[in-house]
């Protein structure tokens, strides 16, 4: 990633959020949009800017699940591991997507199309089991409906 | 006013007040853990829980504001189970090693473990060292397994240095605290200073030791091991041995290193007095170029003998690096000498000896290492102890500290003056420099009673004064009805305030003293533990009443510095003054 692009990514941010301690999150959110992770260099500008240390920068990161502290895949799936879900087979959703993308778990494809991750609670307890890709949220989910959503990225 | 009652006793308090602090102010124990009287209160630990009635659970007091009619109990049978409950839950999760760890018999976990009454560990979650210690850098060692989370060591950190290296990272039953993408203490932004450590109430971080390697050298057959002492060890070793705060030790501090088989024992007081004359002069020369030649001469002109700070410039303000005195600290001044001119005096060869230093600081162990730091592929300094470390040999010697009788230090590199003392507490560089450079300007001596600038002392962060010099000699001349305007500040958070200030350009002194640790040396990370206010204040009073007992107080009148100008030196920053007592700097930046 370019230094420069980065910067005015940041600039273009902060525009929009401010730039005190309080816009830290939506910036990091913004960052995450934009280039997928938040990587060392995006966490060394971002404290910069914010007049911060890297590591108090990486501490506010590395807290929120769905920041991404390493390169995913291009579509991070994400599947509600809390009780209402797991009670509806979650695991035989998580098992089919495992099949389908010949990955487990928290690891992700190797043409880096896709990765497949945890999340607690999405608020979607009556409908499960219910899982995200990337900023989508999918309900009522059955193995092979699971499935049919993953394959519809490309 | 608010009226509250304590175990059954009325009592008033002002408004804001909160539990824990009205128990402290009457003298009612309550035991406490992630509160630190240095730190902002956090509420994380849960050992100070009292019962206030009307609760449905059992308060923290560190965090509770006291109301009106509050009715309070520390103890009780609830108070105390649930505080044992606390304890035990801490202990499930920490590597319990006690008996060979560095903080055995100073932890206050293991205090509370014992004042709770402790015979088994409930939960024994932690058998091993599951996470690898962080072994990295020179001057400290992380054992994350021992890490109680009490934060302590973030706050000093974040709010008295400003430098913000540690932070929790991830979180729940995962959260450890770390820098940023968990990176080993040497890749990271870190000054040195120890505070972290000085915080820490377990075994979880703490100096790497040099203890062995010491006993080694003194071992070691055909070399000649020379040791010195800063100023701030003789006012805080003795709290080890039993003494109270502030008794001073150093008669038989020198009796002790003599016993433990340190061929010479020297004083850092006499690299003191000799930084004094090397820095005023520095300083006139920086004023007379501004003032008389109208030269930049990178004004305001900031002390150079505390290494935290050094590297704190280094990575914070590297563009005001020029304003640095490019003078070395004491330890490293001392360092040089011993290997030249000393070395020359004894007919001794450089690599025949081995410097050893005590110091109150965790950061003379990196500046001892520093490669611009010696000549020839030999260090001036060989190892840097802490105060701590020094304590833990007598220790290991067998010594019984306060059974010694008093010595004196040995010659020339012993003899010093109260000046050089007074650079253990904040302001005491100043004051010397003022003593010295005032009489150096006018040829009397510098207008205050019993030479005591009172207005430098004390423990305000930032400390201002003015000077106006009149009645110079006539060579200053251009000096006459100048003021001379100084500042003072400990503890990096506030040094990072005044230099972004002086960045700015709304403020604009001429001389600035800044130590890394709060109170000064005195405070310094490597000071026998706990460190409180209090001590801070013990130890501020010991050393001022060590000033006023020696008969020279000017560095100035030191006669072996002196002998050392007209014998080896020739002048205050001479070309070989140069060569050995002025150093470098290196700029680091942030990010």
């Amino acid at each position: 990633m370019l230094r420069e692009s980065l910067l005015m990514k940041i600039e273009e941010l902060e525009r929009k959020h401010g730039d005190g301690r309080e816009a830290l999150l939506p910036v990091l959110q913004g960052l995450q949009r934009e280039y997928g992770f938040i990587g060392e260099e995006v966490v060394n500008e971002v404290a910069r800017k914010f007049s911060l240390s890297q590591t108090e920068v990486f501490s506010v990161a590395s807290f929120y699940h769905f920041l991404n502290l390493q390169k995913r895949g291009r579509f991070v799936i994400r599947i509600c591991r809390t009780i209402s879900c797991d009670l509806k087979d979650k695991d035989k959703v998580q098992r089919a997507l495992e099949a389908e993308l010949g990955i487990k778990l928290g690891e992700t494809t190797s043409d880096g199309r896709y990765s497949l991750d945890y999340a607690n609670c999405m608020g979607m307890c009556d409908q499960g089991p219910s899982m995200m890709v990337n900023e989508d949220l999918y309900a009522g989910l059955t193995p092979s409906k699971a499935v049919d959503i993953v394959r519809g990225y490309r | 006013m608010l009226h509250v009652t304590i175990n059954g006793i009325d009592h008033e308090a002002p408004e804001g007040m909160t539990i824990l602090e009205l128990c402290r102010r009457e003298g009612i124990h309550v035991p406490t853990l992630c509160d630190h009287p240095d730190l902002r209160t956090k509420g994380i630990c849960r050992i100070c829980v009292v019962e206030v009635k009307g609760s449905k659970t059992l308060q923290a007091s560190c965090s509770t504001p006291l109301v009106e009619g509050m009715e309070v109990m520390t103890t009780g049978d609830k108070v105390r189970r649930t505080r044992k409950t606390v304890v035990e839950l801490l202990l499930a999760n920490h590597y319990t090693d006690c008996t060979v760890c560095p903080k055995n018999l100073s932890c206050e976990l293991q205090s509370l473990a014992n004042e709770y009454g402790l015979t088994e560990l409930r939960w024994k979650e932690r058998r091993e060292r599951i996470i690898p210690r962080d072994l990295s850098s020179p001057v400290f060692v992380r054992d994350n397994n021992k890490c109680i989370l009490c934060q302590r060591c973030i706050r000093a950190c974040q709010d008295l240095q400003g430098v913000g290296a540690l932070a929790n990272l991830w979180k729940g039953d995962r959260t450890i605290i770390g820098s940023a993408f968990n990176k080993p203490i040497s890749e990271i932004v870190c000054i040195n200073c120890g505070q972290c450590v000085a915080h820490c109430p377990t075994g979880a971080l703490h100096e790497r030791y040099s203890v062995e390697e010491v006993w080694k050298a003194i071992d070691e057959p055909g070399k000649v091991v020379a040791i010195q002492t800063a100023p701030a060890i003789r006012a805080a070793l003795g709290e080890e041995f039993g003494y109270p705060p502030g008794t001073r030790v150093t008669g038989k501090m020198v009796t002790a290193l003599r016993m433990m088989g340190f061929d010479y024992v020297f004083d850092t007081q006499f690299t003191a007095d000799l930084t004094i004359l090397e820095e005023a002069h520095e300083l006139l020369a920086r004023l007379k170029g501004a003032l008389v030649e109208g030269k930049s001469t990178n004004l305001p002109m900031t002390t150079s003998c505390s290494p935290g700070w050094i590297k704190f410039q280094e990575h914070f303000f590297p563009e005001l690096l020029p304003n640095v005195s490019t003078c070395k600290s004491p330890q490293q001044m001392f360092g040089a000498l011993l290997k030249t001119y000393w070395a020359d005096r004894m007919k001794l060869k450089a690599q025949d000896i081995y410097c050893a230093s005590v110091m109150p600081c965790t950061a003379k162990k990196f500046e001892a290492g520093r490669p611009e730091m010696g000549r020839d592929g030999i260090q001036d300094v060989d190892f840097a102890l802490t105060t701590r470390e020094l304590a833990a040999m007598i220790k290991q010697a067998g010594i019984d500290l306060k059974s010694l009788p008093d010595s004196e230090f040995d010659s020339p590199l012993g003899e010093s003056t109260g000046a050089a003392t007074i650079f253990a507490a904040t302001g005491g560089v100043m004051e010397a420099a003022l003593r010295s450079a005032w009489e150096i300007i006018t040829g009397r001596e510098v207008p205050f009673e019993h030479l005591d600038i009172t207005p430098l002392r004390g423990f305000e962060g930032v400390r201002e004064a003015a000077l106006t010099i009149t009645g110079v000699k006539p060579e200053f001349s251009w000096l006459e009805g100048v003021t001379l305007k100084v500042l003072i500040a400990h503890g990096t958070a506030n040094a990072k305030t005044v230099m972004e200030a002086v960045k700015a350009g709304t403020l604009a002194p001429h001389f600035i003293e800044i130590m890394t640790c709060p109170g000064g040396c005195l405070g310094g990370g490597g000071q026998p533990l706990p460190i409180t206010p209090e001590k801070r204040e013990a130890r501020a009073r010991a050393i001022y009443a060590e000033d006023s007992g020696f008969k020279i107080r000017k560095s100035h009148e030191n006669a072996a510095v002196m002998k050392l100008y007209a014998d080896f030196l020739g002048a205050p920053n001479s070309h070989k003054a140069h060569e050995l007592l002025h150093t470098k700097y290196t700029p680091r930046g942030r990010y």
